[in-house]
């Protein structure tokens, strides 16, 4: 132990100040924010639905069948699907941030969304209905087409510009994304059968979601976030210099790879149900570095809570602005996190993450 | 025990040798100084200690080959300050000296209320209990440097390998900075090995010196052994005249003719 002389009189309080943490007020409104947006996702929709009927169909009161059966089998699948793709989206560009240090880590930009969907439209195309040891190989194959995507950006955006770069990896991305995309496009175009079943993959089913495709997700985005959520210290060590992290003993290689597989496994399951939906991974996590602090321990757990609140409450807006039309919610995302995106590039404090 | 022995120790990075066929002993508690020319393979041979690059020969610490170590227990045994340590943006000055806990930490680098302890011993050890919560972006450079200290003297290393120390400082607070790495060897016993630039501080706070040249040790010694005006001038390359002051170690002055 250290031999300490202190003088008595200057003997500070017994906890130290700037210890990271997560303050319970903060927890407390992310929790909020989202039972709000998800108060607003349920009551939302073309059928006015009262707070009562929502109150009483889910204590199994005597309600409505017609609109029991609206809330069952549309409007709560939708939102708490938009709570899971919300929040792993939020959580994984988080995560990608940590991981390759860069501000500009989202999962669609480094081309994650674009690898799902080719690895999808090729299960799709060439092998549909298979499955390995039980499991549908559609999500498989875009778990493999989103890792070969955000492999591909890192190591080119490391071969021509250096880590050093914040706009090479994502440069890289992009061009991945556009590679990626040209393929899919190609494959869909020339197997005309499947096109139907590749089209409702690509562009997202939360307009038709329901529980199944909840559950096809469920066990993907739990082992995400779940994983990504154990290692948030250590993204904060990861922020120091490497030879000053690989002095510390922190299995540097092992974190970074079970982080990014983590991130691509959540990225990949929720591109299935959610289509192309952008930003997301920059918007939530940059707004809580701004507004509540920098460590992950922090930026990790919020992440998820205000990303699911963040979707539910675009794709509520994406059924409203042009009822009885929707959107699709990319559009709504896109539209506010480009701006965004181009903030925190401008902003030289976030090129120094 | 914390004693250091190089048997032969090589480095090369993408096959040009950088340090080569080097032996060294650091007994346990002593400060050695680095010198010599830039890129004589000073960060190296500390780099090679952290078990940060790999090298052919063999080095014991405490008795025990690095190699055999894993890299949790290298971090037990080795503290690094690096030349110019990352300081991200941000982060507050008692969160960084947290990190120096990684290595007694599990996976996942959760901290007990001992470690937190430790920290706030650390900080309080360093003055640095105003500056706990203040983001690293916005110290000077001496509080950068004491931050840096404190992150390394928390991972509770016996042996601590520094960079550089007083590279960016004007010269009080490289006197400061030496000064408190010489007290905190004494009080916690460490061995120190530091790469130095500046030859006159190397010689006051240094027990021994290790002139390095091309990779290959050129001498080793006090600084009234090594400290020599011909030695400076055919491995420097510079004409300085060198003064033994009574008392208050060597200086090495350059001189312009």
């Amino acid at each position: 132990m250290l031999s300490i002389k202190v003088d008595a009189a200057a003997v500070p309080p017994a906890v130290l100040a700037g210890m990271p943490r997560l303050r319970w007020g903060w927890a407390g409104a992310g929790l909020l924010a989202l039972a709000a947006s998800c108060g607003v996702g349920v009551l939302v929709g073309p059928v006015h639905i009262g707070v009562g009927t929502v109150v009483q169909t889910l204590v199994g009161g005597a309600v409505d069948p017609g609109q029991a059966n609206i809330l069952w089998s549309l409007r709560f699948p939708r939102v708490v699907l938009g709570v899971l793709v919300g929040g792993t989206l939020a959580i994984a560009g988080a995560a990608y941030q940590g991981v390759f240090r860069n501000p500009l880590a989202d999962p669609y930009l480094l081309g994650a969304a674009a690898g799902a969907n080719l690895g999808a439209t090729l299960a799709i195309a060439f092998a549909p209905g298979t499955s390995v040891l039980g499991v549908n190989v559609v999500p498989l194959a875009a778990f493999v087409g989103a890792g070969a995507a955000v492999s591909g950006a890192y190591a080119l955006g490391r071969s021509v510009t250096g880590l050093r770069s914040a706009t090479g990896l994502i440069l890289a991305g992009v061009a991945i994304a556009a590679f990626f995309n040209s393929i899919q496009s190609y494959v869909q175009q020339t197997q005309t059968s499947s096109i139907r079943q590749v089209y409702s993959w690509i562009l997202g089913r939360l307009v038709t979601a329901g529980w199944d495709d909840v559950l096809l997700i469920l066990p993907y985005v739990l082992l995400s976030v779940v994983a990504i959520y154990l290692h948030r210290r250590l993204l904060d060590a990861l922020t120091l210099g490497e030879d000053e992290v690989t002095s510390l003993g922190i299995p540097v290689r092992r974190v970074r790879l079970i982080v990014v597989v983590a991130a691509t496994l959540g990225t990949a399951a929720v591109v299935a149900v959610g289509g192309t939906i952008a930003f997301v991974g920059i918007i939530v996590p940059h707004t809580i570095r701004l507004l509540v602090g920098r460590s992950y321990r922090v930026v990790i757990p919020l992440s998820v809570l205000f990303g699911a609140a963040f979707l539910v409450l675009a794709d509520a807006a994406a059924r409203t602005v042009v009822a009885p039309a929707e959107l699709p919610i990319g559009v709504i995302t896109a539209f506010l996190g480009a701006p965004f995106f181009i903030a925190v590039m401008r902003s030289t404090r976030a090129a120094a993450l | 025990m914390s004693d250091i022995v190089l048997a032969g120790v090589s480095v090369a990075y993408d096959g040009e040798p950088v340090v080569r066929d080097l032996d060294l002993t650091v007994a346990s508690g002593e400060w050695l100084a680095l010198i010599g020319p830039n890129g004589a393979g000073k960060t190296t041979i500390l780099r090679a200690i952290a078990r940060l690059v790999s090298f052919r020969g063999e080095i014991r610490i405490g008795g025990r080959a690095v190699t055999e170590l894993s890299s949790r227990d290298v971090a037990r045994k080795v503290a690094v300050l690096v030349q110019e340590p990352q300081m991200p943006a941000g982060m507050t000055v008692a969160q960084y000296v947290l990190l120096g806990r990684a290595p007694h930490l599990g996976y996942l680098g959760k901290e007990s209320s001992r470690d937190r302890r430790i920290v706030r011993d650390v900080v309080r050890r360093l003055a640095l209990e105003e500056l706990a919560s203040r983001p690293l972006d916005r110290l000077s450079g001496g509080e950068r440097q004491r931050a840096a200290i404190a992150r390394a003297l928390a991972q509770q290393a016996p042996v601590l390998l520094i960079d550089e120390p007083t590279s960016s400082l004007d010269v009080g607070r490289q006197q400061s900075v030496l000064e408190l790495i010489d007290q905190l060897r004494k009080e916690q016993e460490l061995t120190v090995i530091a790469a130095m630039h500046e030859l006159t501080l190397a010689g006051q706070y240094a027990d021994r010196l290790a002139l390095l040249v091309g990779g290959r040790l050129a001498a080793i010694g006090s600084a009234a052994e090594v400290l020599t005006e011909p030695a400076i001038a055919e491995h420097y390359r510079a004409q300085v005249k060198v003064i033994q002051m009574n008392g208050s170690g060597t200086a090495v002055v350059p001189v312009r003719n």
